[in-house]
């Protein structure tokens, strides 16, 4: 089972959890993102993100589906935030439910190493004396 | 033809509105719409990289656009 999402309201990592856990499942591995306080040494008040929304959700899905094909998993969760998010809040949280620890390991690292590539989603930082779009300049 | 091309991030900032209009040939590719798009917005060239999409799909260089596709530009993406 896949569940997707892109969202504007906080994401609950219990309630992700609880979502992928079932009885034949006997590791879950849950990555969660959060927004850090410095970059480079530049203290950072917020984080902004914005996604090309159809898009994000259609290659969201096409990792949740290749993690099918690679791993023996029998749950995946891919959530990210949109909006304006502040520190320590959580703009992704990947949960992988497998048979067994190494599928869930494997699957999540693949789920978001992937995202981070191939998901067009953006990020800017802003600092107290300027903002920057996250590698949007060699 | 006229097209309308989403901007994404950066691009949306270098364009000055999330849709723009321009008129390109007919057929375009995605590639010489790169350069249509880097003369008109020559700040796109200071950029690490950016793709363009055809309806939610990344293109090829080759691939060509018609009028009624969604086209869009995505910078370098920084989700997660």
């Amino acid at each position: 089972m896949i569940e997707v999402k892109l969202t504007e309201k906080a994401i609950d990592p219990l309630a992700c959890i609880n979502w992928v856990m079932s009885d034949n499942s006997g590791g879950i591995d849950v990555f969660i993102g959060s927004v850090r306080s410095e970059t480079n040494h530049r203290k950072v008040m917020r984080l902004e993100f914005e996604a090309y929304g159809e898009m994000a959700l259609n290659k969201m899905n096409g990792i949740a589906k290749d993690v099918f094909d690679k791993w023996p998993v029998n749950k995946i969760l891919i959530h990210h935030r949109i909006g304006i998010l502040q520190i320590g809040e959580i703009p992704v949280l990947i949960a992988v439910a497998a048979a067994h620890r190494a599928a869930a390991f494997d699957a999540c690292r693949y789920a978001i190493d992937t995202l981070k590539q191939n998901v067009p989603i953006w990020k800017k930082e802003v600092y107290e004396d300027g903002e920057i779009w996250v590698a949007a300049h060699p | 033809m006229t097209l309308r091309v989403l901007g994404f991030g950066i691009a949306r900032e270098i364009f000055g509105a999330g849709i723009i209009q321009i008129d390109v040939e007919e057929n375009i590719s995605a590639g010489a719409l790169k350069k249509f798009l880097e003369t008109k917005f020559p700040t796109l060239k200071n950029l690490s990289s950016y793709r363009i999409a055809i309806n939610t799909e990344f293109a090829e260089t080759d691939d060509k656009i018609t009028s009624e596709d969604e086209v869009a530009i995505l910078p370098a993406v920084s989700g997660g």
